[in-house]
């Protein structure tokens, strides 16, 4: 249970940070992922240390709603791409194009 | 009998001559002045009519309309009724007011002929006699509080008629502002009554004295005398009377001599059950009255200006009716004789004064009048004639009025009579002062001037008042006017003077009074008469003097006790606005603004920034949750 608690936070911790510090738009999504993912993970240690299916549930919609965010997500940073030239999030401080 | 038709006249002349165009400025004047006389006829009409009928039954009410009502009368509701009574003191009242007023009026056509404005100068003396009108017929206190506050009105507008003077501007505004400290006393007084009797009718008040409590009559006494105060002229609020002289001439004449100014008489003698039943009230009247009276009589006596030195004598000669009327049912008739004769004898000799200054291109200082007996033959007979009834020349009106009053003083009080006594000399040594600057002496003219009589139109009426000054005592003729206000004021009592244990018949009263008056004239003459006057206000002069000169200080006083802690206050108040309010206002503001442009700063369009405010909240959201367990 500690362990999976444990690799939990160390993913989100490594997803957080990227988000943070990186530039490229593609990377800091990649993080978002990682964090979202070391939540699913945390949810489902819970489940399980619980007994019941509450935790696997929300698992699930997290899924969901990522796999939503991820087409939208990269749908944007094509746009973003094809306008720009660059995926750099530090380049897009504009919305206007 | 229609006794609103005496107030309609004038009434109708006034909202006829101001809403009328400028083709009636041919004949603006006649209408006045025959709206004015049409009501004096038909005072006279109703006059006679009264006297015709039985001595107990001389009181006519006559109500026009309902002007206010939240519910039937009686019941605690408040309700007034437009009324007007007519009874004896009415009567007497309408008589002077339109009888003087007409006079007025037809003097002023001569005097105010070269004026582009004589029209609207017409309107207001019509809708001053108008509102003295109603003020004298009133029934209810709030109707007469409609016509004392009509007079004030046409009051203000006359003082200030020549408003492209900036002291007549000035001078009106003073008498508009220190009338209106005597209506709060008035306004009070009427609220007392309808909270303390549910009613505000006089004749009703009248027969609420008995049942009130005696601190309830005596502050009723006492605001109705600060209302009398102010609009009488009367120390405290007397300051306005004198500035009040930069008013056309014949307005000096009816409203701030015979008329308006007795209004605050009038008050005090229609209120007369309440000042019977409050001995403090009627002391505090008669207080009054003496300071006025004395004050008044040095105020005259160091003026160089004819006009302020006879309004001087006004305010001094309205004391006396004042203290008369504070003497209770002793004095009431002999207030109201006095104020008829004053009406009389003081109407003339403004006038006359009108007439000297007409000759004198507008000239107001007797240092530089000297000789115009010959000059103005007319002007003096009659102006002498006024002059010997307000010193009390035996025989002559004022001799009879002011006797009876200094007669009644002296038996109630030996040092109150003794004063009026003094009153009396230096009243005789003013005017023979006044008489000896202006038509004795030589000539002390400036050299352009070349003085003429007046034209008739101005001449007839002061023949008429000059007549009226030397008659006015046959009033008292078989206790006449006694007699006549006894429906009104009550039986005149009469005390006999006692000093000393030993009793003084009235001859003799009149032989003291007549003694100071001859020595009055006596040291007045030896000043002013034989001695050549100077032709410029000498500089150097006694303390007295100058003191007079500077009317008592009573606008320092002023200036110190009311102007200055009200502009104190009023300036303390902006500062506080602008540098307080306003201050906390735009700080508040300001803090607003600056904190939004701090907070500006933070939407950079970094989108990393953001993230990082969203975990720096989740990590402050997760701390305090664990604050909150660990507790």
């Amino acid at each position: 249970m500690n362990d999976l608690l444990s690799l939990s936070m160390i993913l989100f911790t490594i997803g957080a940070v990227g988000v943070l510090v990186r530039r490229n738009a593609l990377i800091v999504f990649m993080c978002v992922e990682l964090m979202l993912n070391a939540t699913n993970l945390a949810f489902v240690a819970f489940a399980r240390e619980h007994g019941n299916l509450d935790g696997q549930l929300a698992a699930f919609f997290v899924m969901v709603v990522a796999a939503a965010e991820v087409v939208v997500g990269l749908a944007i940073i094509i746009a973003i791409h094809r306008s720009r030239g660059s995926i750099s999030v530090d380049e897009v401080r504009q919305v206007r194009g | 009998m229609i006794i609103w038709l005496l107030v309609a006249f004038p009434a109708l002349g006034a909202a006829l001559l101001l809403t009328w165009g400028k083709e009636s400025d041919r004949f603006g004047h006649l209408i006045a002045t025959a709206a004015s006389a049409a009501s004096f006829v038909w005072g006279l009409v109703l006059f006679v009519q009264l006297l015709g009928r039985d001595h107990d039954d001389r009181t006519v009410t006559e109500s026009l309309f309902t002007w206010i009502s939240t519910g039937p009368q009686g019941s605690g509701a408040f309700h007034v009724e437009m009324s007007f009574v007519y009874d004896p003191l009415a009567a007497l009242f309408v008589l002077l007011i339109t009888g003087v007023g007409t006079l007025i009026h037809v003097y002023s056509i001569g005097y105010m002929e070269h004026d582009d404005r004589r029209r609207r100068f017409f309107a207001f003396l019509n809708l001053f006699v108008a509102a003295m009108l109603v003020l004298v017929l009133a029934g209810d206190y709030l109707v007469l509080f409609l016509g004392w506050e009509g007079v004030g009105l046409a009051s203000y507008l006359l003082i200030g008629f020549w408003q492209h003077k900036p002291s007549a501007a000035a001078a009106a505004k003073k008498a508009f502002v220190v009338n209106r400290v005597g209506d709060i006393g008035m306004a009070l007084a009427i609220m007392l009554m309808f909270k303390e009797f549910g009613t505000t009718e006089i004749a009703a008040v009248g027969d609420s004295v008995a049942g009130a409590t005696a601190n309830t009559i005596t502050a009723l006494g006492l605001l109705l005398l600060l209302g009398a105060c102010g609009k009488s002229a009367q120390v405290p609020l007397q300051s306005w009377l004198l500035d009040a002289m930069e008013g056309p001439t014949p307005v000096s004449a009816l409203i701030h001599a015979a008329t308006m100014v007795t209004a605050g008489v009038y008050l005090v003698v229609r209120s007369n059950a309440i000042f019977d039943a409050s001995e403090t009230a009627r002391t505090a009247v008669v207080i009054v009255g003496l300071v006025t009276l004395i004050a008044g009589a040095i105020i005259g006596c160091a003026k160089d200006d004819i006009k302020k030195a006879l309004a001087g004598s006004t305010m001094s000669q309205i004391g006396y009716m004042m203290l008369a009327a504070g003497l209770g049912p002793a004095g009431y008739a002999f207030a109201i004789f006095h104020l008829v004769t004053h009406g009389f004898f003081k109407a003339n000799m403004f006038l006359g004064a009108g007439s000297v200054m007409h000759a004198m291109d507008d000239d107001v200082n007797m240092r530089h009048y000297g000789a115009l007996r010959t000059a103005l033959p007319v002007t003096f007979a009659t102006f002498g004639l006024g002059y010997l009834a307000i010193i009390g020349f035996p025989g002559f009106s004022g001799f009879f009025s002011k006797d009876k009053i200094i007669e009644a003083a002296l038996a109630h009080n030996v040092w109150i009579g003794l004063a009026t006594v003094l009153g009396a000399g230096i009243t005789a040594f003013y005017m023979t002062r006044l008489m000896a600057m202006t038509f004795a002496g030589q000539k002390r003219w400036k050299d352009e001037v070349h003085p003429h009589e007046s034209p008739r139109v101005m001449t007839v009426p002061l023949m008429v008042l000059a007549a009226a000054s030397v008659l006015g005592g046959i009033l008292l003729l078989g206790d006449w006017i006694t007699d006549w206000l006894e429906p009104v004021v009550g039986h005149t009592e009469h005390h006999e003077v006692v000093i000393g244990g030993v009793e003084l018949a009235p001859i003799a009263v009149s032989a003291l009074v007549t003694l100071v008056v001859a020595a009055g004239v006596a040291i007045a003459w030896a000043t002013y008469g034989r001695r050549e006057v100077e032709g410029e206000t000498p500089e150097k002069v006694s303390i007295l003097t100058r003191f007079a000169r500077n009317d008592l200080y009573g606008d320092t006083v002023n200036e110190w006790v009311a102007v200055r802690p009200t502009m104190g206050l009023a300036r303390g108040l902006a500062r506080f606005d602008q540098h307080g309010l306003h201050r906390a206002i735009t700080g508040f503001v300001e803090l607003i603004g600056e904190g939004a442009t701090a907070m500006r700063s933070w939407q950079n369009g970094f989108v990393r920034s953001y993230a990082l405010g969203v975990f720096l909240g989740a990590l402050a959201l997760t701390l305090a949750l664990l604050v909150v367990i660990w507790r």
